[in-house]
Formats: C-alpha cells, sequence, structure tokens
C-alpha cells in the first residue's frame, strides 16, 4: 500500500465524510434531547400515585383507577420500545407506517430517523430516570410533606433537581451508545457517516475509508466523553 | 381552653405488629413535652402519624379543636377541603432525626422554599424572614452554605429555622440530636431551649434525659405502643411510678 497517495485519497473523501458526520451528530443530539424530554414524563409516569388521599371515596376511587392507567401505559411503552430492535421499529416507522395509513408517510429521511430514535431512547432513559428519582432519599419528600409542598413541587423542586446529577453518567452512556447506533440509518438512505464510508467503499473499491470513519467516530465520542465529564464536575462541587 | 393538639385512640399497625395502641394525647398551647421511651416503643411513629409522614388505621386528630383527621379500620371517614387540610398540616412544623435538608439549596434558600412555593412570599420578603430565622438559630452568616459545608449540628439548626419560616405552632422533633457527635448536641439542644422559652408548643422525641428534666413541662414514658406514663418531668424522674418507667430509667442512668 502506498502511503503517499493513500492519505491523498482520505484527504479527498474528507469533505464529504465530515459533512456525513454532521447528520451522525445532528441526529444524535435531537433524539437524545426529545427523548430526555419524553422519558421525563414516562418515568413520572410509571412511578405515580395517588398522593392527595383525602378525598371522597367515589373521587379517590377515581384517581385510583387514573394513575393506574397511566402506569400501566408507561410501563407498556417502555416494555414495548426496550423489547423490540431498533432497526425494526425504524423500518417500521419509515415503511411500514405509510401503508398502514398514507397521512403517516414521513418522506424526509432524517424526521423518520428522529423519531423512531427518540421513540426508542426514550424507553432507555425512562428508567435511568426513574432510578434516579427513586435513589432520591425518603427524607427529602418527608421534608418537603412537612413544608406543605405538593406532590408536584416536591418533584420540580426537591427530587427531579438532585436526580440530574445522577443522571448525568448514564445519560453520557446513552449518548454514546446512540451515536453509534445512528449507523443503523443506512437502512433508510439517509446518509450518515457510516452510510457515505459504506459508499466510498463499494465505489471506490478501497476498505481504507474505514480508518477515518473510525477516528471521526472516536473523535464525536470524545467530545461527548469531554463535555459530559465537566458537567459531572462542575454539578458535582455541591454535593 | 381548647387544647392546641389532641388525639383519640389513634391505632396504627405495621403489618401484625401494633405500634400504636390507642393514644390518647392532650396538648395545649405552650406545653412542652418531651417522649422518652426505649427503641420501638412506638415514639418516633406517634409524632410522624401526627403529621401523617404515616397512615394510622383508626383514631382522631384534632388541631385547635377542629377534626383534622378520622379513620376507621383504615379508610377515611371525614375528611377535610384539601385545602383547609394542608392549613391544619402546616400547623406542625417537624425537625428530622437525619435533618433532610435539600443539598442543593443553600441554607438559605432551604429555609425560603417553602415559604414563597406555598405561602406565596415573594422573595425579598422570603429571604428577610429566613435571614432573621438563621439569625435566631445562631447561623446567620452561613446563609450561603450549602448543607454538605455545614457540621451536622448547623444543618439541624438550619433545619430547625426550615420548620420555623412556616409559622408553625406546634414543632414536633423526632430525636433532633441522636444524629449528631456528642460535641454538637448542646448546640441544637440550646435553640430549642430557646424556642421553649419564647412559648413554643413542643412535642420533642428524645433521648437527651437532661433536655427533657430541663426544659419539659411534661414527659411522656412510652412502651409497646402505649403510653405508660404521663407525669411532669421531676416526678418522671425522680419518682415513676409505672415499674416499666422505673426499669427504663435505671438502665440508662
Amino acid at each position: 500500500m502506498d502511503s503517499s497517495s493513500t492519505i491523498e485519497k482520505i484527504i479527498t473523501w474528507m469533505p464529504s465524510l465530515l459533512e456525513a458526520s454532521k447528520i451522525t451528530l445532528l441526529l444524535t443530539l435531537a433524539s437524545v434531547s426529545a427523548a430526555l424530554v419524553l422519558s421525563i414524563f414516562l418515568a413520572l409516569g410509571k412511578i405515580l400515585r395517588v398522593h392527595n388521599r383525602n378525598v371522597p371515596r367515589p373521587l379517590l376511587l377515581l384517581k385510583e383507577t387514573g394513575t393506574s392507567a397511566v402506569r400501566w401505559l408507561c410501563s407498556a411503552y417502555i416494555f414495548v420500545f426496550r423489547g423490540t430492535p431498533l432497526l425494526i421499529q425504524l423500518y417500521f416507522i419509515y415503511y411500514t407506517l405509510p401503508k398502514i395509513n398514507p397521512a403517516m408517510n414521513i418522506k424526509d429521511r432524517f424526521t423518520a430517523a428522529w423519531i423512531a430514535f427518540s421513540l426508542n431512547i426514550a424507553a432507555y432513559l425512562a428508567e435511568i430516570i426513574r432510578a434516579a428519582i427513586q435513589s432520591i432519599h425518603k427524607g427529602q419528600l418527608e421534608a418537603s410533606h412537612a413544608l406543605g409542598l405538593s406532590y408536584a413541587q416536591t418533584m420540580r423542586l426537591v427530587v427531579l433537581p438532585q436526580a440530574y446529577r445522577r443522571m448525568v453518567p448514564p445519560v453520557c452512556n446513552e449518548f454514546v451508545m446512540v451515536l453509534k447506533d445512528t449507523s443503523l440509518v443506512s437502512i433508510i438512505a439517509l446518509c450518515d457517516l457510516s452510510f457515505q464510508t459504506q459508499k466510498i467503499a463499494s465505489a471506490r473499491a478501497s476498505a481504507v475509508v474505514y480508518i477515518p470513519a473510525l477516528v471521526i467516530y472516536l473523535i464525536m465520542t470524545a467530545i461527548f466523553t469531554v463535555t459530559f465529564h465537566l458537567i459531572e464536575k462542575k454539578l458535582a462541587v455541591r454535593e | 381552653m381548647e387544647a392546641i393538639l389532641r388525639t383519640e385512640n389513634l391505632n396504627k399497625h405495621f403489618g401484625s405488629l401494633h405500634v400504636l395502641r390507642d393514644i390518647n394525647l392532650t396538648v395545649n398551647q405552650g406545653d412542652v413535652i418531651c417522649i422518652v421511651g426505649p427503641s420501638g416503643a412506638g415514639k418516633s411513629t406517634l409524632l410522624r402519624a401526627l403529621n401523617q409522614l404515616e397512615d394510622i388505621q383508626s383514631g382522631k386528630i384534632f388541631i385547635d379543636g377542629q377534626l383534622f383527621l378520622h379513620r376507621a379500620r383504615g379508610k377515611t371517614l371525614r375528611s377535610v377541603k384539601t385545602k383547609e387540610h394542608k392549613k391544619l398540616l402546616l400547623e406542625m412544623g417537624m425537625v428530622f432525626q437525619s435533618f433532610n435538608l435539600f443539598p442543593h439549596k443553600t441554607a438559605l434558600e432551604n429555609v425560603m422554599l417553602a415559604p414563597m412555593k406555598v405561602k406565596g412570599f415573594s422573595t425579598e420578603q422570603a429571604k428577610a424572614r429566613a435571614q432573621a430565622l438563621l439569625e435566631q438559630v445562631g447561623l446567620g452568616d452561613k446563609g450561603d452554605s450549602y448543607p454538605s459545608k455545614l457540621s451536622g449540628g448547623q444543618q439541624q439548626r438550619v433545619a430547625i429555622a426550615r420548620a420555623l419560616a412556616m409559622d408553625p405552632r406546634i414543632m414536633l422533633f423526632d430525636e433532633p440530636t441522636s444524629a449528631l457527635d456528642p460535641e454538637l448536641v448542646g448546640d441544637v439542644l440550646g435553640v430549642m431551649k430557646n424556642l421553649a422559652e419564647s412559648g413554643m408548643t413542643m412535642l420533642v422525641v428524645t433521648h437527651e434525659m437532661g433536655f427533657a428534666r430541663e426544659a419539659a413541662d411534661r414527659v411522656l414514658f412510652m412502651c409497646d405502643g402505649v403510653i405508660a406514663e404521663d407525669a411532669s418531668p421531676e416526678q418522671l424522674f425522680t419518682n415513676p411510678q409505672n415499674p416499666r418507667t422505673q426499669q427504663f430509667l435505671s438502665s440508662i442512668l
């Protein structure tokens, strides 16, 4: 292998690889962000109970039925999205949904991938968040109760701000995993880094292109790792 | 005069364990009552049942003559309107053995939080009040410290200030000094003594017999879920009537 011509080749591929990396990075960021929002609701839904039991019996029964329905729905969501492969979920959203109902035809590949990834990641993040919430000492809830804070206020002002800190390492982990899982989008021909790498590899019949691809993935992973390390350090100061 | 807090036949079971048995307790305005007794006697459970951290199976709780809670066979019989219920709940301030300060908030923010979010105080109002309360507990210069930077005794004093910020009429103390290093106990007891002298109604579960003897108007001896003896500290410590009290006191002294 002639090393100088190899480097030259890699340099000529770089612009298209970097362009494709943008899609990878953007999809990762957009999916995990949307999933974070969705997963907070899923996590809170999964642990929802009737907190103010001091109501007339019929209303209490209604509230209990309502909360158990919410709990069941959230658990079912998590079960379905964690229990099936992301690859098939992606196929389903891009190819099957339009067959079921033409109105659900998501033509934009990025949007379809974003939806599939967000829905899937939310199921995993919900469990991370639930675990973080439930790891907060019971005394925090008791103190909030004694001070007259409502359940919603207790969650928003006392529990979640503490849970965020505990979520940082597993969420970073999730980012890194998603970054690599985005390579699945080649199956709907969305031009991410893996797809572009494959294209170059087959068009030029050159396996060398996998080297810059690996390096770019590592650099992106490093960006997430370093960022989260800084966040973790900053949040840890007060504990 | 109507009792500020009264219970009628409170019963609480943990599974097959009957931890509170027909507790009838009357607390008058300004009373400082210490509850002593062996562990497992139901002292903490009684305190926690009063402000509904534990559900009771049956019994009635009256606050200021108003029925706050009435349960029978594990069901709530009479329910006060939510707003009224919260108002009565806030007549009681609670101080925990493990302080339970909010670790992500400074001392000042810990004290400010509930007045702002529950009572609708403005930031300025809440801040001025919180600062005054921190000064009252001797921590006027610690407002900007996070709990992790405070000693146990200081944390507990912030917790007392935080409870006082809601203007309760009764303060419940659940073993407030049990988690503290011996040399830090005095500061916390000092704050509690001042509070007692200022006329606050207090219900204190404690193992500090010195404090009970000095600050209490009445001492309750609890054992196996009942109030076995209810007397003045003088009477209870020097001339206990119940054999269980005698046994307990001789075992700790």
